[in-house]
This record gives structure tokens, C-alpha cells and sequence, in this order.
């Protein structure tokens, strides 16, 4: 069930009356059973899958749990009779006990993972290594990929480290815990919540209210706007590039760049923003996934504002584990003593990015463009870190920091050089993409940015007068939005110009929205990962 | 006092909520009339359906089924020469299942003594195309019957809201908007005479396509099943059901099809006519009476044909003539006057080569 459907409005629908028609002891679990309902709609098969991660999580957590109180009583009670040395090793062996339970939650479930994404990735390529050598190739394999299952993977994973680390109690009720995992508005694309964010309202009952209900209502709304006005339309013209690169190179290739950013921004946020309202209206608090990322000055602070529940989460539960272990120390030391101070100590940060950056690569996709990608963003990262003592200098000689030109200017070169990595996304390959890449700066003639040419990707005049208003709604939205909320701004509003902004903007979807017979349905983005 | 100013602040709000309510229905509704494609001058198929409603209900046959009717009988000559009251609810590409539809959807509004069916229908097993199912399904008036007929009419993509608030599927017009939409905001021409769409040009039938073999020359199973509910229909309702093939030389009507039709009505005891047989004793002239090459009749051809099926109608089914009756001269002397008027005026256009 796309979110872009009349079958998911109609499931939203059904959904927020009968949840606030029921008794309200009885609304998490309803909203359990509507979690598996949506799911199975898609497949079937998949509840499978979820069931298994639910289970398989939630045991290994509660299993966790009862050792981790079993060995604090018992050392407590015991610890008076034993010496440092036996406290360390009683400790220690606790720890590789704990840590055995842990690695069963993780691979069962990233094993699973890999399997279903990874698995005809690893045949393409050992069959071009068999090949290369005159082998013979491996057939491909049939397997289910389910829906949104990077995202509940990530999420149950999450919960159990926490769970491993003492930061959250693990979870009790079973049935509780499965509507952590399959919460239906983040099931497909996000965001990837905790545990110890999310259950503070999941679980409780809620009354209707229209302090919660009316602003959810606006945010999916403004959700469907950016999705089916902007995203959808935009899509046209990308697919007309990238399905005939021959033909599209220099000018379209930058065109292309620039209206897949956009594309991707108003259809990523577009769907988190109908996630959140949707858990609004139903009184649940999600975590916000983005902050205006494209005001970003830099490529770090762009990464600390798109998809910001994916950063931290590679940032908690990768980067800083990883700096922090022991083989880290001990390169930290080998680096220090060979390389000198100032690279040593920089080595072990390399290597835990790398790694950061090469996962988030391939957990957007089994492709090397996705890989790519991903390393695109941490050698940029890297060398936009290792030259900040010259911008320092930059900055200080000619006094531009602060300034209003300087600033358009970091932004557009953020947006730009964001974008330009983004080209991976969309081509077939990664040679062809350093190809239209290249294209762009080779063989760029403006003329073909003329109306008269972009009409010839599939979309008219009126489309693109449709876009650009949209992007300016868009934009000024987003500016507006740095001095706090600009829907709690509206509410200030008298009644009748509230009424008046949010059926315009409803007019607006309903008018201009890239939805119906003869337009394609297209799936969100990030529903594929 | 506080609390009276609270409630009166509650009440203006209230009040103003609802005055906005209205006020977007109204917009919302506003914009469905005007997005709505009025079919008044390129494609006129789409405004035929509704055009019944506004007329008198006095007819003692009724028409359904696709082009080759409404294009190639004129009720105005049913009655003038035979005093048969008669209506067609046509449409372009009319499938079976819509015909019985349709002729539910009449059967709330009158009851008359015979029911025509084109056959040709009976070569479409599945839903088609979706521009034709809103041609056939918009303009009728919402019943059971109606959802019915989307349901089973529904192509790929297609969705009954999308027929409930037809602005979800014409809101792309937003930008394609003519003279035509605001002048038929409010208001339609009629488009037909009773059903009957008129064309007085001329275009010989010459080098008609040759027909294709077919895999299978059986109708399927949902045609047969929608025959057997318009047969059981007129049975329950004591209507007579006449099934019959217009004599248009193309889409090809297969032996095999004719066979399977002469069949049926042997074995359900029915009229069936297969006019394609009879086009030398009708007097049918390919080259002047067709205007698209032999695919549908021109004026010329449709009186001819329609005096063969009168004749049938009066012989077979016994209809009386019905001339004389005050109440239903009067109607058709109204339908008759712009017939006649508009006849003239179409050939006059022609003699003129507009």
C-alpha cells in the first residue's frame, strides 16, 4: 500500500476512528494489529519476517535482561568473598556470556538482512570475478526482499544494544515491544526511532484531542503537497535523463542533478512529514528526521540535518563503539608511535568513518553506486575536515564569515556538491555516472536549459511553472521555519484565515498533484531500503 | 460574564467553522463542474448518457449497446412512421455488463415493452479502455446499479472515488481549460435525438481492412453472463429482449459470432436479427450512406435502417402504432420540430462544405 494511494488514505481513515473509538486500554494493541494488516496487504509473506525480528529481538533482550539482574544480585551477594582478580575474571566472563546473546540478536537478524538484500549483489559480483577468469556465472536467485526492512532491522538492532548497554530497560510485554518493531506510519521508510523515544507515548492511552489530531492533519498534508506537487512531477523529467543518458549528457546531466535533489528532498521529507502527522493525530511522538538540511553551511552539519535519525544512529551504534574498542586503542597507539601524534591519532577516526560511510552506502542499496556514494561522502567529509585550518585562515583574512553573501555561498556549494554525490543514485552504473559527471563540464551548452528543451522530458510548461511555485512555497516554508514552527505560527492565525491557508494548500494537492489515471504511482524513495 | 463571553467566543468559532466548511464544499464543488470535460463539441459520446434524464419518459422500446445503435437508428423516424416510441442510451463502447447496467438504471424511471440489444458487445469479455467507461458511466445518475457498473467496469488504475469526486480525475484540466468549460459551466446542449447522434456526410466504404483470424471465436464467459441477466431481467419485468447486429461493415462480425448468436436466441427463445444479412433488402448503399467507411451509418442510412427495424418491432413485437395519443404527440412533436429543424440545418451545412 503506497502512502500516495487511496487505499492508504482510506487505512488512515479507518484507522483514527476506530482508534479513538475503542476503549482506549485496547489502543496499542489495535494499533499492532493495524501494523500487520498494512504489512501483510503488501505481502503477506513479510509478517514472516517481522514476526521473526520481533521474536528474535525481543528474546535476546529479555534474555539479556534477567542474566544482567541474575549476575547483579548474585555478585552483589557474592563479591564480598572474592578478590580483585576473581571479581575481573567473574566479570569478564559475564561479559563474553552477554556479549554471546547480543551477536545472536545481531546476526540472526542482519544475517537475514543480508540475505534477502545482498545476496544477488554478492552473486553479480563474484560472477564478474568467475567470468574474468573464464568461469562459468551463478545464477541468480529469487528471493522476497520485504518491505522497509533496513529500517526495522535497524531500529530492533538499536533497541537490543541498548538493552546490552544499560541504557533502556528491556521491554516486558512482547506484544509491546512487536508494535515498536512494526508501528505502521515508520514501518516502510523511517524514521528509525529508539526505543526510548518512542515508547514514551506509543503505548499510552490517548484521547482525541485537536491540540495533536489538527496539527498531524496539516503535517500529512504538507507531506502529500511536497510528495505529489513537487516529488512525483519532478520524477518525470529524472527518469526522461536517466533512461537515456546518451542523448541527455552536459546542460540535462546538471538539470538532472538538480531535480533529483530536489526530487529526493520533497519526497523523503515529504514522506516523514505524513509518518509524523500520522503518529501526531494518533497522540505518538516520532522523532523529527530532518532541519532544513539544504540551509546546511557545510557537508558535516548537512549530515547532522537529513535523515538525522540514520546519522545517529550510525554515529551511536557504529562510530563510537567501534572508536572505542580495544583494537582501536591499539591502532590509536601503532599510529601514534610510527606515524607521529598528529596522524596517529587521526587514523582510528578514518578508519570508523570509512567503515560509517561504507555502511551507509550499502544499506541504501546493493549496488557499487550506492557504495560509491557513501565513500564519496566520507573522502569529502575528510578532506573538508582536514582543510578547515586553511578555511580558518580563509576566513580570517578576508572577514567573510558571518556575512550574507558567504553564507549563500556555502549553502549553494553544500546543495551543489550534495547533489552532484546524490548522481549516484540515479545511474545505472558507476562508470556512466562519472561519465554524466563529467558530461557536465565538458559539454554544457546553456541553450539546452531553454523551456523549449526541458519540455522535452515529459513535462509541459505549466509543469514547470507548477514546480518552480512549488519550490518558492517550499523554500520560503523552510525559511520560515528556522524562527520555530511555522504551523504553530498559523494556529495564532483567526479561524477563518487558518481554514483559509490549509484548504488552499489542500486545494493546492488536489489541483496540482501528480496522482490519478495516466500519471504514475510512484513508490517513495526510501521505501526500497 | 466570563463564562458567557466563553461560550459566545465558542460559538463564533463554531459558526465560523462551519461557514468555512460550506464555503470549500462550495469552491470544491465549483471546480468539479468546471474541471469535468463538457463533451459538447470534439467528442460529444460523453454527454450522451445524461442527456435521458431530461427527456419525458414515454417509450415503449429502448436501445443499448454501443455505436453501431446509436449512430445508426433514428427514433424520430421510428415514430414518425410507425408510432413507436423509442430511446436509445447509447454510448461509445458500451460493454455488456454497462448495457445491463444502463438498462437497470432505466427500469427505475419507466418500463417499456421492448429492449433492443447490440450484439457486438458480446466480443468483450474484460473491462477496455478507461476513457470509454467515463463516457458510458458519468452521465448516469447515482444507484446501486451505477456502483455496480463501475465496479465491474473498473480498468487498471481506475478507482470508484475517482467516480464519486470526478475532481481527483480531471484536476490535471486545471491547466488545459477552454471557452467550452466556462460556457457549459452550468448547462449542456443536447447532443442526440433521442439517443440518436446524427451525421449527414458522406464517406464511401472502400478498402475495408481485412478481418483478422481469432484464436478463439468463443464469447467469454462474462459477455454470456451479462446476456443471461439482460434476458432474465426483461423475463422478470415482462419485457420483450430483441437481439440484434447493425449492419456496419467494420469492427468484422465473425461467422462464428453470428452463429453463437443465432444460437442463443434459438435456445432462449429470442428475436435475433443480424441486419448485415439484409442490407440489399434495407437498401443500404455503402458509398453514400456511411460517412466513416462503412463503420457507422449516416443519416441517409440510418433512416433506412431504422424503417427495417420498425418494421420488425411492429411485425415481430407487436407494438402498436401510438400516433394520435395526445400526451405522446405532443413530446415527439417538440423532438420532432428540432429533428427537422436541425436535419436541414446539417445539410444545408454540407450542401455548403462546412
Amino acid at each position: 500500500m503506497l502512502f500516495a494511494s487511496y487505499e492508504f488514505i482510506g487505512f488512515l481513515i479507518l484507522t483514527f476512528l476506530v482508534y479513538y473509538l475503542i476503549p482506549r486500554r485496547w489502543q496499542w494493541g489495535f494499533l499492532l494489529l493495524a501494523g500487520y494488516i498494512f504489512y501483510a496487504l503488501a505481502d503477506p509473506r513479510y509478517l514472516l519476517f517481522i514476526l521473526f525480528t520481533s521474536a528474535s529481538i525481543y528474546g535476546c533482550g529479555r534474555w539479556l535482561a534477567a542474566r544482567k539482574a541474575a549476575f547483579r544480585e548474585r555478585f552483589a551477594r557474592e563479591k564480598e568473598g572474592l578478590d580483585r582478580e576473581r571479581k575481573k575474571a567473574w566479570k569478564a566472563a559475564e561479559g563474553k556470556a552477554q556479549k554471546r546473546i547480543l551477536l545472536l540478536g545481531l546476526l540472526s537478524n542482519l544475517g537475514i538482512l543480508a540475505v534477502t538484500k545482498y545476496t544477488n549483489f554478492a552473486i553479480v559480483n563474484v560472477n564478474a570475478i568467475r567470468t574474468a577468469f573464464g568461469g562459468s556465472a551463478l545464477p541468480m536467485v529469487d528471493l522476497l526482499v520485504p518491505m522497509g526492512i533496513s529500517f526495522y532491522t535497524f531500529q530492533s538492532i538499536g533497541y537490543l544494544l541498548d538493552v546490552y548497554w544499560d541504557k533502556i530497560s528491556a521491554e516486558k510485554n512482547p506484544l509491546k515491544f512487536a508494535l515498536f518493531v512494526s508501528f505502521f506510519p515508520q514501518l516502510v521508510q523511517g524514521p528509525i526511532s529508539r526505543f526510548g523515544d518512542l515508547s514514551k507515548t506509543l503505548c499510552i492511552p490517548h484521547a482525541p484531542s485537536a491540540e495533536h489530531i489538527v496539527p498531524g492533519l496539516e503535517r500529512i498534508l504538507w507531506g502529500y503537497f511536497k510528495k505529489l506537487v513537487i516529488a512525483d512531477r519532478m520524477l518525470v523529467a529524472v527518469k526522461a535523463i536517466i533512461a537515456d543518458p546518451d542523448t541527455y549528457g552536459g546542460a540535462f546531466a546538471f538539470a538532472g542533478m538538480l531535480f533529483y535533489a530536489l526530487e529526493l528532498y520533497a519526497d523523503f521529507t515529504g514522506g516523514i512529514d505524513i509518518t509524523i502527522g500520522t503518529a501526531q493525530v494518533l497522540g505518538i511522538e516520532v522523532t523529527e528526521n530532518f532541519r532544513r538540511p539544504y540551509f546546511s553551511k557545510g557537508i558535516k552539519e548537512y549530515w547532522k540535518r537529513w535523515h538525522i535519525t540514520m546519522g545517529t544512529w550510525f554515529t551511536d551504534y557504529i562510530f563510537y563503539p567501534m572508536s572505542v574498542s580495544g583494537g582501536m586503542q591499539k591502532l590509536n597507539k601503532w599510529g601514534r608511535k610510527h606515524l607521529g601524534d598528529r596522524i596517529g591519532k587521526r587514523l582510528p577516526v578514518y578508519l570508523c568513518s570509512f567503515a560509517v560511510w561504507f555502511t551507509t552506502g550499502i544499506w541504501h542499496g546493493a549496488s557499487w553506486n550506492f557504495i560509491v556514494w557513501g565513500l564519496g561522502n566520507f573522502v569529502v567529509i575528510m578532506i573538508s575536515q582536514e582543510l578547515e585550518p586553511l578555511y580558518d585562515r580563509f576566513h580570517k583574512r578576508f572577514a567573510v564569515e558571518g556575512r550574507t553573501p558567504w553564507k549563500i555561498f556555502q549553502v549553494v556549494r553544500t546543495v551543489l556538491l550534495m547533489s552532484l554525490l546524490r548522481m549516484f543514485d540515479c545511474y545505472r552504473d558507476v562508470p556512466l555516472t562519472f561519465r554524466m559527471m563529467g558530461s557536465m563540464f565538458t559539454s554544457f551548452h546553456i541553450r539546452d536549459l531553454a523551456l523549449s528543451s526541458l519540455t522535452g522530458l515529459g513535462l509541459g510548461a505549466a509543469d514547470y511553472g507548477i514546480l518552480l511555485a512549488g519550490t518558492i512555497l517550499l523554500t520560503l516554508v523552510s525559511l520560515a521555519g528556522r524562527k520555530g514552527s511555522v504551523r504553530a505560527r498559523i494556529m495564532t492565525f483567526p479561524v477563518a484565515a487558518q481554514c483559509a491557508v490549509w484548504f488552499g494548500l489542500f486545494l493546492l494537492v488536489i489541483l496540482f498533484g501528480y496522482y490519478g489515471i495516466g500519471y504514475e504511482s510512484s513508490q517513495f524513495i526510501y521505501n526500497q531500503f | 460574564m466570563q463564562e458567557a463571553n466563553g461560550k459566545k467566543r465558542k460559538r463564533i468559532r463554531a459558526l465560523t467553522l462551519l461557514s468555512c466548511l460550506m464555503a470549500a464544499v462550495l469552491i470544491l464543488a465549483f471546480l468539479t463542474r468546471l474541471l469535468e470535460p463538457k463533451y459538447m463539441s470534439d467528442v460529444v459520446e460523453g454527454a450522451m448518457i445524461a442527456e435521458y434524464y431530461g427527456a419525458e419518459k414515454c417509450h415503449d422500446v429502448l436501445f443499448i449497446g454501443d455505436c453501431e445503435l446509436y449512430e445508426n437508428i433514428t427514433p424520430a423516424v421510428l415514430w414518425e412512421e410507425y408510432g413507436i416510441s423509442s430511446y436509445i442510451r447509447g454510448s461509445a463502447q458500451q460493454l455488456i455488463w454497462q448495457s445491463y447496467y444502463l438498462l437497470e438504471d432505466t427500469l427505475r424511471y419507466e418500463k417499456p415493452k421492448v429492449v433492443v440489444f447490440n450484439v457486438l458487445a458480446m466480443q468483450y469479455d474484460e473491462p477496455q479502455k478507461e476513457a470509454y467507461n467515463r463516457m458510458s458511466i458519468e452521465g448516469i445518475r447515482w444507484s446501486p446499479a451505477k456502483v455496480r457498473n463501475i465496479l465491474a467496469s473498473e480498468t487498471e488504475g481506475e478507482h470508484l472515488i475517482e467516480y464519486v469526486f470526478p475532481l481527483l480525475r480531471y484536476h490535471s484540466r486545471i491547466t488545459q481549460l477552454g471557452a467550452e468549460d466556462w460556457k457549459y459551466l452550468f448547462h449542456r446542449d443536447p447532443v442526440t435525438y433521442s439517443g440518436y447522434y446524427m451525421r449527414v456526410d458522406v464517406r464511401p466504404a472502400e478498402n475495408l481492412p481485412p478481418a483478422k483470424p481469432l484464436g478463439d471465436y468463443r464469447f467469454g464467459d462474462n459477455a454470456y453472463a451479462y446476456l443471461d441477466k439482460i434476458r432474465e431481467k426483461c423475463e422478470e419485468e415482462g419485457i420483450e429482449l430483441v437481439l440484434m447486429k447493425a449492419p456496419s461493415l467494420y469492427p468484422y462480425w465473425y461467422e462464428e459470432w453470428d452463429e453463437q448468436m443465432e444460437n442463443y436466441a434459438q435456445e432462449h427463445d429470442l428475436c435475433y436479427i443480424n441486419f448485415l444479412d439484409r442490407t440489399e433488402e434495407i437498401g443500404l448503399d455503402y458509398r453514400t450512406d456511411t460517412y466513416d467507411a462503412g463503420l457507422h451509418l449516416n443519416l441517409s442510412g440510418a433512416e433506412k435502417l431504422t424503417r427495417a427495424v420498425g418494421s420488425l418491432l411492429a411485425e415481430r413485437c407487436g407494438l402498436t402504432d401510438r400516433r394520435g395519443d395526445p400526451a405522446l404527440d405532443a413530446i415527439w412533436a417538440k423532438r420532432l420540430a428540432r429533428y427537422h429543424a436541425d436535419v436541414e440545418a446539417a445539410y444545408a451545412a454540407l450542401a455548403e462544405g462546412k
